[in-house]
This record gives C-alpha cells, structure tokens and sequence, in this order.
C-alpha cells in the first residue's frame, strides 16, 4: 500500500474544517470546565455539609464513568426533558462537565497548597469570604494552576475524537468520512494524526515555557 | 406485589448482556494493564538510562503515544496496519493500543517515583558496592512503589474508563452491549444510564481504595517528617 | 500600685471571658476561663507552651470556636459558634473591625506589595477610598519604620521586617484592641528587637488595649500593666509584672521563669 501525496493533499481543506469544529469545541469545553471547576473546587470548601456532599459525589460520578457514555447519556437525555441544541453544543457540555470534575481535583490540590495562615489572616482582617477568595486565595491558587490547566487542554483536545460518536462534524469524523468515501484509510488518518500532533506538541511546548518562565 | 413477566424478561435479558459486555472490558483492562506495567517500566528504566540513543528512543516513544489520542491510535491499529499485511485481532488491537497509549503516561509516573528516591540513596548504594539489579530490587523499587502506586492507581481507573473506546473497533465489551441492547430495545437514555452505572461500580471502588492508601501513605510520610523535625 | 484588674472604676471591661471552655476534641484547651480587661491595658500573657494563651487570643479574634461561657468585646458577643461577629442588634451590619492580630508566621499576602498588604482591607472592609486607604498605609508604613519597602514584596523582605509590616496591616485598621501572638517567635534573634521596638512605641503612644503572648520576660516586664500566668487551660496567677514577674509568690510560675532563664 503506498502513500498517495496528492490524494493527502487534496484532503487537507476538508480535514482543516474539521479541525476548526474540533478547536472551537475544545475552546468552549475548556472555558465550561474551568469555570465549573472552580465553583466544584469552592463548594468543597463550603460551610454548608450539602454543598460539600452535592460536590464530592459529582467529582466521584464523574471522574469514575467514561467520557463516551456521558455523552450518549447526554445526547439522548437532554431532548427529553426538552432541551434541543446542536450536536455541538451537546459535545461542549459533556466534555465540559467531564473534564470540569478533573479541573476540580487540580482547583482543590492548589486551593489546598495556601496556607493556613492566609485563611486566618484574612479573617483577622475581617475581610468577608468573597474578598478572601478573590483577592487573597484564588490569586495564589491560580498560579501553580496554569500547567496543570495547560495539559488538561491538551487532554481534552486529544478526546475530542470521541464527539464523532455523537455526530459532530470534527476532525475525526471528517477523516472517517473521507476514508468511507473513498475506502482510503491511509492517507486521512495519516494526516489527521499529524494534524493532531501538529496543534498539541507545540500546545504542550508553549505550557512549558510558561512553567519554567513563573518557576523563574 | 405483580410483575409483568414479559418486564422480568427484558430486565434478565439485559442484566445478561451487560453482564457478559462487563466481562469484556474487565478482560480488556486486565490484559492492557499487563503491557502497561511491563512497557512503563522498560520505557522508564530507558529515559534513566546512560546510553543517549536508548533515552532518546524512550523519549519519542512517550512524545508520540501522549500527542495522539486513544481512539486515534486504535483506529490507526485496526484499519492501516492491515494495508500493510499485519492483521491483528480486535482483541489485540484494543489491548495493544489501550497498552501502549497507557504505558506512555505510566512511564513518566514511574519514572518520577525512580527519580524520586534521592540521589543521596543512590551514591549510598555505590559505596555498598551493590550490583545494581540487586539494588534496583531491595532498595531503589521499595521505596519508589509508595509514590508509584497511587498515580497508578488512579491510570487504572482512566484504563477501564477509556475501554469504552474498544466498541467503535467492534468489540463487545459493556459500551458496545449497550448500543446492541438500544438497537434491539430502543430506550436509549434508560440504557446508556444503566451502562453509565455500570462503569461507576466497576471504577469506583478502585478509585476509593487508592483514595484511602495515598491517606495512609501520606499520614505516614507526614509523621516521619514530623519526627524528622522534633528530633 | 493598686491590682488594675479589681479596680472599681473599670466596671465595663473592653474585653470581657466568662467561664469559657474550650475543648479540642477530647482535649481541654481552654477550662473555665474568667478574663477582664479595661480599655487602654496592657496585658502579657505568659506560660509554658500548650497553656492555651494563643487559644486565648484567637477566642477573642473570632477566629476559634468554643463550648461553653460568653466572650465579649467592646460591647459585642463573640459568637460561640461563627467565623465572624457582628454588633449585637444588627443581622448583616457590618462586620466590627475593633480587634486587630498579628501572628507568629506574619501571614503576609505573598502576592501583594507591602502596601497593598496595608491598604486591602481598609479600602475592602472599611470602604474608604483609595486615597483614604493609601494616606493610612503611609502613615503605618512611616510608624514602623518601612516607608522606603511600600512597592516590595514580602519575600524580598527580612522575617524582622515581615512582620514589621504585619502590624502596621493590623493597625491600618485602626483597631481598639490588638493581639499579638508570639510575634517574634519565628524570628532569628537578631531580627527580634526591631519587632519589640516597634510593638514598645505603640504601646506608649496609643491608648489601645493590648495583649500580647510572649516568651520575652523582660519585655514583658517593660510595656505590660498587667501579666498572666496561664497553664493548663486556666489562668493561674495574675497581677503586676512585679507581682509575677519580680517577685513571683506562685511555685509553678517560679519554676516556668527559671525554666525561660536557664534557656
């Protein structure tokens, strides 16, 4: 079987569509997870028992079922209890609420690397539990974060593959067309896979260079 | 109380199904995680080593099975390898594939744990004059496993997750169940959420039994350090 | 000189304990705790370590919770079971800013600028405006003695200087009680006098309460009005620093004040 160059080439704009599908996914997923982590993250270190409990037991859930199931749970349950959205949409959702229980871990390792005494600080300062989050927790939190949150987008951008069992038009999904198609499997798996590596390598370099700039 | 027998049986036929699709994964993620354990510690032992050529083959294993996807690399296996004569089992592809994808993350974290213990100890061991198996095994691997098998742990728990991938390369493993279960029963999100559950009591106590050893480890580790600092 | 603690004149304490207890799960910190401290005193509170004298100061702060008694400051309760207090009358009044601390590990904000430090809860908590918050943090700045450090960070700063600006942080806050708890215990000892010496000059020019836990008996000795010896839990002895200090009639506190000498 050998390699057919031109018929590569020939593919890469449709791949390239897909790839963009899959970029604006992982982008939207990212943003959902952060923010859903981090609001996981605090309730586990809420007052309230309810809170604490409700947190830890979607972490579990979560974190202990595959990606794959969530979203056929997703993409069938939600049109039943009367949401409608795009495939798309629904694949932002499930890789967001996924990968948001992961982020969550990571929020509450760094939460719990302030120290003690920053707590009781504020406090002493009377500061009320907004102000002690925003300026004095969340602020020393965040920065040991930034790695950590650059290879869970790096994760997240390698699963996206798996949105194409629920049909949305990524990157995956259009060399699996292609290759239906035109029974060449070859070639756009071939490029699709250096289409992978070709966003995530220089990703994964980019976040090194912020690790080792902030341990400087 | 009344049953109506034909619920009894669909419910049996179910359990049925999934059940034998559970012990396909459980197959799978037993088999994998062999060529996990086995393939990460080469692969670390490799990025440790003094020779160059074998670190920078170590080096470019890892790079390329963490830049590209599971489900990537599976697919890769199962449809390309065949045009170039190899035709592997969607067995072995699956077990091979997870394996591999896997081994490359193991690698790093026993390779973190090896480098963990100090080189203080290693300089010990020179003195002693060990031959380094010997070392290796009654001194270097003892106290790197406490820091290994937590992150192996939890990589197991991401193993069994990531075996649901192995349905899209026609193994009947507990995903693939289901989506037989939906084309023959319909009833999509009752079954997917069963699946679901399934999983979850497959992974979880796996999860909490390493939730509860890094606790002890930890706790342990805390007091030497204590004890360290009194005395 | 007259017991300062029995003195009739002072009939409405500014900090007031009664019978607090205190437990730490099966542990008993704090064992039936009576306390009365007038406005403007100065009070040192000494002991062996574990007597619960720091538990003392984070009861008043707020910042520990207790089992049984009442603590009040200033004419507001200290909840029993709260983070935070509020005058009594008011549901979500703001919080009272009277009782300011400075602790053993300073606590700065590694991410702040020392002035930053000094003006995040005067322009937070307080609401004054940015001027307002900044003219104060010059002046508390000027008073220790670190107006040159205002755009450093603590890390570029000496233990000494850390914790110097820890309490012009605390005092920012314009409070009318301040707690300082082992304030120089984690300073090397060279660092240590620039930290009293500051702590000295607050207490002759600020008509504050203070109270301090320390295990430096000639400052103690030097700026207190008033010593307590607390062990177990209980306050055992209390009176002047003559008293406890000079001529200690108490065994136990004999034996804790040669214990501090010999080391």
């Amino acid at each position: 079987m050998n390699f057919d160059y031109a018929f590569a080439w020939s593919i890469v704009p449709d791949l390239f569509q897909g790839l963009l599908v899959t970029v604006q996914v992982v982008v939207l997923g990212f943003l959902l997870a952060v923010l859903l982590g981090l609001l996981l993250a605090i309730a586990q270190r809420s007052r309230l028992c309810v809170l604490r409990r409700l947190s830890s037991g979607y972490l579990s859930f979560f974190r202990n079922t595959p990606l794959m199931v969530q979203l056929y749970v997703l993409f069938f349950a939600l049109p039943l209890v009367g949401i409608t959205l795009p495939a798309v949409s629904t694949g932002v959702i499930g890789l967001g609420l996924y990968y948001g229980s992961y982020i969550a871990e990571a929020f509450r390792g760094a939460i719990d690397g302030v120290p003690a005494g920053q707590w009781e600080a504020a406090r002493a300062l009377d500061f009320d539990s907004a102000t002690t989050w925003q300026r004095i927790i969340l602020p020393q939190a965040l920065k040991p974060m930034l790695p950590v949150l650059g290879n869970y987008l790096i994760g997240m951008f390698k699963e996206t593959p798996l949105l194409a069992v629920i049909s949305i038009p990524e990157l995956f999904q259009a060399a699996k067309q292609i290759a239906g198609m035109t029974y060449r499997y070859n070639e756009p798996y071939t490029v699709m896979a250096l289409m992978f590596l070709a966003i995530s390598v220089p990703t994964s370099l980019l976040f090194k260079y912020f690790e080792r700039r902030s341990h400087a | 109380m009344f049953f109506d027998p034909t619920a009894v049986e669909t419910a049996r036929f179910i359990a049925r199904q999934l059940a034998n699709g559970a012990l396909v994964t459980l197959q799978i993620t037993f088999f994998a995680q062999l060529i996990v354990v086995s393939m990460s510690f080469v692969i670390a032992l490799m990025r440790l080593s003094p020779w160059r050529v074998l670190r920078w083959i170590a080096t470019v294993y890892v790079e390329i099975l963490r830049g590209i996807s599971a489900l990537v690399l599976l697919f890769y296996l199962f449809f390309i390898l065949p045009l170039f004569g190899i035709s592997l089992s969607p067995m072995t592809t699956g077990v091979l594939g997870l394996g591999l994808t896997f081994s490359a993350y193991g690698s790093e974290i026993v390779r973190s744990a090896l480098s963990n213990v100090s080189r203080g100890q290693r300089d010990a061991l020179q003195a002693l004059d060990f031959d380094s198996i010997t070392a290796f095994r009654r001194i270097v691997l003892p106290q790197a496993l406490p820091f290994m098998l937590p992150p192996m742990g939890n990589q197991l728990v991401e193993l069994l997750k990531t075996t649901s991938l192995v349905s899209l390369i026609t193994l009947s493993d507990l995903t693939f169940s289901g989506g037989q279960l939906i084309t023959t029963l319909g009833q999509q999100t009752l079954i997917w959420s069963i699946v679901l559950v399934c999983y979850f009591v497959m992974a979880w106590p796996m999860s909490w039994l390493v939730k509860r050893y890094e606790r002890r480890v930890t706790s342990w580790r805390r007091s030497v350090a204590a004890e360290g600092a009194a005395s | 000189m007259p017991d300062l603690a029995q003195s009739p004149a002072l009939a409405s304490p500014q900090i007031s304990l009664k019978g607090v207890v205190k437990n730490f799960g099966a542990h008993r910190v704090i064992d039936h705790l009576d306390l009365s401290i007038p406005q403007g005193q100065k009070v040192a509170l000494i002991g062996p370590s574990g007597s619960g004298k720091s538990t003392v100061l984070r009861l008043i702060k707020g910042l520990e919770t207790y089992q049984q008694g009442s603590i009040e400051v200033a004419g507001a309760s200290v909840p029993a079971r709260s983070s935070s207090w509020r005058l009594p009358g008011t549901k979500k009044a703001p919080v009272v800013h009277r009782v300011g601390m400075v602790f053993q590990q300073f606590n700065l904000f590694p991410h702040l600028t020392v002035q930053e430090n000094i003006t995040e809860a005067p322009f937070r908590v307080l609401k004054l405006s940015r001027e307002e918050a900044l003219e104060r943090a010059h002046q508390y700045l000027g008073l220790v003695g670190l107006s040159h450090k205002a755009d450093a960070y603590p890390a570029q700063l000496s233990g000494g200087q850390q914790q110097r600006v820890a309490i012009a942080r605390a005092l920012a806050m314009r409070p009318q009680v301040m707690l300082f708890d082992e304030v120089t215990s984690a300073l090397d000892p060279e660092l240590v006098g620039e930290v009293l010496a500051v702590i000295r000059a607050i207490a002759h020019e600020q008509q504050m309460t203070m109270l301090l836990v320390t295990h430096e008996m000639k400052f103690a000795q030097d700026i207190a009005d008033r010593v307590l010896f607390m062990e177990a839990g209980k306050i055992v002895a209390d009176g002047t620093p003559e008293q406890i200090l000079v001529n200690p009639d108490n065994e136990r506190t004999r034996r804790f004040l040669n214990l501090v000498e010999k080391r």
